[in-house]
């Protein structure tokens, strides 16, 4: 049977896939970000994931706003990114796990989550940037990827609450999955940030703090907010915790602590960093 | 109700605006292509013509002013793939709508981790 080995929460500021194809990674602004993905990518070293299940959202890529779904899930066979319009590289193709996609469909479909499927779905830097973040140098991607879009873009977006449970199924669905995976699953996005309005700039950095202390032990004091709320105390892209919320539920209840930084800020944004091992 | 109260400085791209701001963002989105990209540099007026822009919506792309084409509609990721186009990053847009210069945003983004 698959295993849920850990859970990885990170932002994914276009900023760093930019910065990485520059390979600013001893630059004064950039070396604590980076220096603090060390630790991570020694435990996936370690620990050896074979798939990962990367929750994020798709910014203006694969999604117009002709259709815009609350809950979307990659059934490809590879995913691909773009330059995005500001001229982003073009990485290799990410490898997909169909069979996979297709069984953790029909579990959420059974219990109750209406998702659309994507057969084709182009993979923006909400994905894009934590997987390079945290496997740089593989010659190959050593895992196969299961993308998640969560709306985050055109409200009303699904509640942190809704999110936490569409996790919870999420990761029972991944662990009835009859092949032998080791999996990783990815929250991505936040922390807090604001891109638009007169309140651009916004980062708050005590929220953020509780925020990724609390998603630890106490999620369920998370999901208590509105979408509203997130808006408030982590600016209008803040919502992204959504995603994390996902990630989370996906774990269960028990998890270890292993890794946790902040850092203020990465372009415009509070980044937060997060690794989280499931309890046996 | 509560979800309704407004937050300073603060705009949600909510169905209204989404409505609203429909042919400025599938413009936006169709800069993902860099062929169209190129195709807007050529002619501007035209390439607005062509997705439909309302005149409020031309205007606010004209003047390359970030509150005005959100006021019209825009939603920030989008409007990022038109502001690519000129070169501009989300640290320029963030300067532009809060009216200090692009040094002053930065201090204020770094002190926010103090």
């Amino acid at each position: 049977m698959a295993r849920i080995i850990g859970g990885i929460g990170t932002s994914h500021i276009p900023a760093i896939g930019l910065a990485m194809a520059r390979q600013q990674y001893e630059e004064p602004y950039w070396k604590p970000f980076f220096d603090a993905y060390q630790p991570v990518r020694a435990w996936l070293k370690a620990a050896r994931p074979t798939v990962a299940v990367v929750v994020y959202n798709d910014h203006g890529l694969n999604f117009f706003l002709d259709k815009m779904p609350t809950f979307a899930v990659g059934a490809a066979t590879e995913y691909r990114n773009a330059d995005e319009g500001w001229g982003l590289p073009t990485l290799r193709p990410f490898p997909g796990n169909a069979a996979m996609s297709w069984h953790l469909i029909e579990r959420l479909a059974e219990a109750d989550f209406d998702l659309t499927t994507c057969q084709e779905m182009s993979v923006d830097h909400g994905f894009v940037v934590p997987m390079q973040l945290l496997w740089p140098d593989a010659p190959e991607w050593p895992v196969r990827a299961i993308p998640i879009h969560v709306n985050t873009v055109q409200h009303p977006l699904p509640s942190p609450a809704r999110c936490l449970k569409f996790g919870e199924v999420l990761g029972r669905a991944i662990e009835s999955w009859p092949a032998n995976e080791r999996v990783v699953v990815f929250g991505t996005g936040g922390l807090s940030h604001q891109l638009d309005g007169r309140r651009a700039g916004f980062i708050n950095k005590p929220f953020d703090l509780y925020c990724l202390e609390k998603i630890v032990h106490e999620p369920e004091l998370l999901a208590k907010y509105t979408i509203r709320d997130l808006i408030e105390f982590a600016g209008t892209q803040g919502p992204e915790l959504i995603q994390w919320l996902v990630m989370r539920g996906a774990l269960g209840a028990e998890v270890r602590k292993l890794e946790s930084n902040y850092h203020v800020p990465i372009s415009n944004t509070g980044s937060g960093l997060l690794l989280l091992e499931k309890a046996a | 109700m509560a979800q309704s109260r407004e937050i300073w400085g603060t705009t949600i791209f909510d169905g209204c605006a989404a409505q609203r701001g429909y042919a400025l963002n599938k413009m936006c989105y169709s800069f993902n292509s860099a062929e169209n990209r190129a195709e807007f540099v050529r002619d501007e007026e035209a390439y607005c013509r062509r997705f439909n822009l309302n005149v409020e919506q031309r205007e606010a792309v004209r003047r390359r002013n970030v509150l005005a084409l959100i006021a019209a509609g825009g939603n920030i990721y989008y409007l990022a793939k038109l502001a690519g186009i000129f070169g501009l990053s989300v640290q320029d847009l963030g300067a532009q709508q809060t009216g200090v210069s692009v040094a002053e945003f930065r201090e204020r983004l770094q002190a926010a981790g103090d």
